[in-house]
């Protein structure tokens, strides 16, 4: 099984990354759209609606106007970081997708095909490691630009993703003790049961921690200090222009999307279709159709993710910097420490059949 | 000191309580205000296809009107250029000869007749001070221009379209108030 690679499963899982890459950046282009819709009718406007019917058309206008403007190389930027930095954004963005269990399986030309491109049993582990890697495309491509703003932007980005990336941890170590699995696939796969075993039930201190680090890691307000435009003009972005500047809000499209696809797989049963017993549903509509209501009902999760990402974005103000860090390092650890040690005492509990 | 109105209150500065510290609670609150305005009626007029109803007393672009026959009512007196506080308005008077009577009511009849709306000032009043209710102000706005000549309006642009030739057109320039005699 181990070595048993053969042209049928290349094939299955190239096409496979193809569509996971295609739809997350459709999504990460409509939910540009989606984002100045929301603030739209939150602000009582009526948002872009003059590109094809309700302005759908808008995303693809505003991506050729990106790459139809004019490209600006400082002249004394380190030419090749400033290339690398939006790039890498890019990359590392697109990277956690490998691990999310899109759906259970689909059954074509007698082989069962896994949705998710690769089922590594340190899955949650990968999506930090990429997660954190994230991080370095905008340092590299603040130091690169030869920018005070945009350094002082690079700078904000990775002490604050650097902060609270430990709280998100920390956060995930509870929930980690409850599954007892690092596999994403495997987490889902218990939460399918009852809407009751979803881990939002067993962990809601958890997840309002990982929720509150989520934002801080996809640079969203109210944790946008790194582009912060009152104060640092861009922020790590001042100096980029064209394509290069479109790559790094998409990065942070695709960043927002994938993080909210991770906390479903996590905390809100992934692909689960609550109130309904799967098994069942798979035996009278078959597979496949099953597989394409997972995906649906996943992805309809993650847009309600995406739409609390714009909601809270287009309510709560910025935070100042020494508060951001107060939050993180007093507030946000103690209390991820707090939930870890609360839930394996109730772990070494339950196994100690409630004695001391 | 002495407070100067009775307005001035006390800034409060107690120590926030735990619930306040927790900032939840307020973030909860005003996510539902968020929330709330997306039900809101929203103002906005999708503008090119739906415009705002002009004001009754609304003072938009000059034409010169016309009789039920189709006759042009101007008799190029000179009193609304006298009037206009902008000058605006000039004119050339000439005689009406025989033939045209389908053409000009009155046996004088303006030749040459621009305002120019750079200079307008859309006060009205031409329109009070024109004796054979020749002018008024309609309910259109001067459109952009690329060129300052183009804001000169000639005869062809005031004049209101035939009342018999051009039902239509006449009815949509004379608009809900210029009332023909």
């Amino acid at each position: 099984m181990l070595l048993s690679i053969g042209l049928p499963l290349i094939i299955e899982k190239l096409v496979l990354i193809v569509v996971v890459v295609m739809s997350s950046l459709v999504i990460a282009m409509y939910a540009t759209f989606a984002e100045r819709k929301v603030a739209a009718i939150m602000q009582d406007r009526r948002g872009p609606n003059r590109a094809g019917p309700f302005g759908l058309l808008q995303p693809l206008a505003d991506g050729l106007k990106l790459f139809f403007k004019e490209e600006i190389i400082p002249n004394l930027s380190s030419k090749f970081l400033f290339i690398l930095g939006p790039c890498l954004a890019m990359l590392t963005a697109m990277m956690t997708g490998a691990v999310i269990p899109w759906g259970d399986k689909v059954h074509f030309f007698g082989r069962d095909i896994s949705l998710q491109i690769a089922d590594v049993n340190i899955g949650i582990l990968y999506v930090f490691g990429v997660v954190s890697m994230g991080v370095y495309g905008i340092m590299i491509g603040s130091w690169a630009s030869n920018n005070k703003f945009s350094l002082m932007g690079g700078l904000r980005a990775a002490s604050q993703i650097i902060s609270y990336e430990l709280a998100m941890g920390i956060a995930l170590i509870a929930l980690l003790m409850t599954t007892g699995t690092l596999s994403l696939k495997e987490i889902v796969q218990q939460q399918q049961e009852h809407w009751y075993s979803w881990n939002i039930i067993k962990q809601p201190l958890g997840f309002l921690i990982f929720l509150i680090c989520a934002f801080a890691e996809c640079n969203r307000t109210p944790f946008d200090l790194p582009e912060a435009e009152n104060e640092l003009i861009g922020g790590y972005h001042t100096e980029y222009s064209s394509m290069k500047l479109g790559f790094f809000l998409f990065a942070e499209y695709i960043n927002m999307f994938l993080s909210s696809s991770v906390m479903v797989s996590l905390f809100f049963g992934g692909y689960d279709i609550p109130f309904v017993n799967d098994a069942s549903l798979a035996e009278s509509i078959g597979t496949n159709w099953v597989a394409l209501i997972h995906a649906g009902v996943f992805l309809f999760k993650a847009a309600c993710f995406l739409f609390l990402f714009m909601w809270v974005r287009w309510t709560i103000p910025r935070f100042r910097y020494d508060q951001l860090m107060n939050l993180g390092w007093k507030i946000l650890i103690p209390l991820a420490l707090i939930n870890m040690l609360a839930t394996g005492a109730f772990i070494l509990l339950q196994q100690n059949n409630w004695h001391f | 000191m002495q407070a100067l109105t009775n307005r001035a209150q006390q800034v409060e500065r107690k120590p926030m309580s735990l619930l306040e510290r927790a900032y939840l609670p307020a973030i909860f609150r005003g996510m539902a205000i968020t929330f709330g305005h997306m039900f809101k009626k929203r103002p906005t007029i999708n503008y090119p296809e739906v415009t705002r109803p002009f004001s009754p007393v609304f003072r938009g672009l000059h034409i010169l009107n016309r009789d039920e026959e189709g006759r042009e009512n101007c008799t190029a007196c000179g009193l609304c250029a006298v009037a206009c506080p902008a000058e605006a308005i000039t004119m050339e008077a000439a005689e009406r000869s025989a033939g045209e009577e389908k053409l000009y009511r009155e046996e004088k009849y303006a030749a040459k007749y621009e305002i120019n709306m750079l200079r307008c000032i859309f006060c009205g009043l031409c329109e009070e001070a024109c004796p054979k209710d020749a002018i008024y102000l309609s309910e259109t706005f001067a459109p952009a221009n690329f060129q300052r000549k183009g804001f000169i309006y000639g005869k062809d642009d005031l004049l209101i379209p035939h009342p018999i030739t051009e039902p239509e057109a006449h009815a949509k320039a004379k608009g809900g108030r210029v009332s023909l005699k």
